[in-house]
């Protein structure tokens, strides 16, 4: 099967790679996917909390091809969003973006449930 | 080989040979002017073509000690696996109706149990030990007295391991049960005497061993005779067991691919083995990776490794200069990874992050050094994106992490 060449792109150069401290106030974590079902993504998004926007992202993705280049194509997306924009972000989107396969619809599913869990995390760290 | 080309490096001799030249040098005379059909009996063109055919049928019998008439043609392995087990299930179905296999054996025999499952015969799918090789004892313990056939491959195709046929097959002629061995990755590389290895049907195809695509071979055994019912009806060539015209190249190239393999499978081996050590040796102390199936028992022609935390396919996909394939299913519709990994007991994890090279005849020392440079390369940075590759150095136990599987 052939990737296409944004996919192929972004494996190549992957951006945002990396991890925050978990621990971070201003930081929200997603984590999806099950190594049995040969996907895992940790996105991670540094929030201003004065603002509530997106300042900063970073992944890392156990996956194929596909996954990899959908989480690092969010991580880009994220920036400079609100947390409601980022969470509002549609696989469809992802998947156009990366003229995806049928088969591999599901990486966006993934990266799309990942922004969705790290939103939701930092979210529940503010919520006193 | 000058007619194929260097890039990406071959290393998938498990999911097909390059043709031998020599082999098709042999061939084209009988696409070209020696285009009779081999069962014309009535002329000269039909009379040089079967005497080819019967020239390559000694050929191909010769690689594993049979009788050329033990040697029924066929469009290849997965033909010759359905009609071994379809045609001695329904012949000898008044004897018993129940089959045994392995968990591990290539799908033209899993499904083809399938499909008799459906036709209301009942099948046993043994599991294997955790090197990938069939227990004596597991075996023993399911067979029964309607047992009518067993069903073991040579070679598996996807972790190499090479199963005690010897020790299999004495034990079903002691019950009075057929045996069927699927040999399309034994030959050439193991080797095989029907004379004295008590198999019944062996399963033979052609382009596993330096032959054309397209062709394969039942083995049939005379004495004691094995009887089939015929799954492809017309002419009743084959003597009745599989009919249609024999393509006459196709015979000849899979003849001289055999004669090459009986001529040269100790050298092929002797150099496949360095080259497997060497492969090993280069990637052993990469950290987390593991050899799929027993590490002695097995052709030296196939390295099947699980590198932790990588992911099969986006390792290939960094490999780009290797043609290799994997364990892991995402290029598949489904999410499973291998079927034969599994039946190892390997985690999904593991499954999914699996390699299998397999090397042969034109595989070069400096091909395998690219081979490690480029995986240690690849494993390395994928381990740096990879959120299980950091839990691991974190010392976080994978297996208490409640994953949101999807």
């Amino acid at each position: 099967m052939a990737y296409s060449e944004k996919v192929v792109e972004h494996y190549e150069n992957p951006r945002n790679v990396g991890s925050f401290d978990k621990g971070d106030e201003s930081v929200g974590t997603g984590m999806v996917g099950a190594p049995a079902c040969g996907d895992v993504m940790k996105l991670q998004i540094k929030v201003n909390p004065a603002t509530g926007v997106i300042e900063d992202a970073r992944f890392k993705t156990y996956g194929c091809g596909s996954a990899i280049a959908s989480s690092s194509l969010v991580t880009e997306w994220v920036k400079g969003k609100t947390l409601d924009e980022a969470a509002a972000l549609k696989n469809s989107q992802i998947a156009e973006e990366l003229a995806l396969p049928p088969v591999k619809i599901h990486c966006s599913i993934l990266a799309e449930d990942a922004i969705k869990a790290a939103v939701d995390d930092y979210k529940k760290k503010h919520a006193h | 080989m000058e007619s194929t080309p260097h890039f990406p490096i071959y290393m998938d001799y498990g999911a097909t040979t390059p043709c031998d030249p020599r082999v098709v040098d042999v061939m084209i005379p009988w696409l070209r002017e020696h285009f009779g059909n081999p069962a014309s009996r009535s002329h000269a063109w039909g009379w040089e073509a079967e005497a080819a055919v019967e020239n390559a049928r000694e050929q191909v019998a010769e690689l594993i000690g049979a009788d050329p008439r033990e040697i029924v043609w066929t469009s290849g392995a997965t033909e010759s696996n359905n009609l071994a087990l379809k045609g001695a299930a329904h012949f000898y179905q008044s004897k018993g109706r129940h089959l045994i296999t392995v968990k591990t054996e290539h799908k033209a025999v899993l499904d083809t149990m399938r499909e008799l499952e459906r036709q209301g015969f009942e099948v046993s799918y043994l599991d294997v030990q955790e090197d990938g090789l069939l227990s004596f004892d597991v075996l023993k313990a399911a067979i029964r007295p309607d047992t009518i056939l067993v069903s073991v491959m040579f070679v598996n195709n996807e972790i190499g391991v090479i199963q005690d046929i010897a020790a299999i097959g004495a034990l079903c002629r002691e019950k009075g049960i057929l045996l069927h061995v699927d040999a399309a990755q034994a030959t050439g590389k193991v080797e095989i005497d029907l004379k004295t290895l008590p198999v019944d049907l062996m399963s033979l195809a052609s382009h596993k061993t330096y032959g054309p695509k397209g062709i394969g071979a039942l083995y049939v055994r005379r004495k004691p005779r094995v009887r089939l019912e015929a799954q492809m009806h017309g002419g009743g060539h084959e003597r009745g067991m599989r009919s249609g015209t024999l393509p006459t190249h196709q015979c000849v190239g899979m003849g001289e691919a055999f004669r090459l393999a009986r001529l040269e499978m100790a050298q092929d081996n002797a150099k496949a083995r360095a080259l497997h050590d060497r492969l090993i040796n280069g990637l052993k102390d990469v950290e987390q990776a593991f050899l799929n199936g027993h590490a002695t028992q097995r052709v030296a022609q196939n390295i099947n490794m699980s590198f932790n935390f990588v992911e099969g396919e986006s390792l290939i996909m960094g490999i780009k200069g290797l043609a290799v394939s994997s364990g892991s299913a995402c290029t598949s519709a489904s999410l499973e990874p291998s079927y034969v990994l599994r039946a190892l007991g390997r985690s999904d994890e593991l499954a999914h992050s699996s390699l299998r090279m397999t090397i042969g005849r034109w595989t070069t020392e400096a091909e395998i050094d690219y081979a490690i440079e480029t995986i240690r390369q690849n494993v390395a940075k994928l381990r740096d994106l990879s959120p299980l590759w950091e839990m691991y150095q974190d010392g976080v136990d994978l297996s208490t992490i409640q994953w949101t599987a999807h």
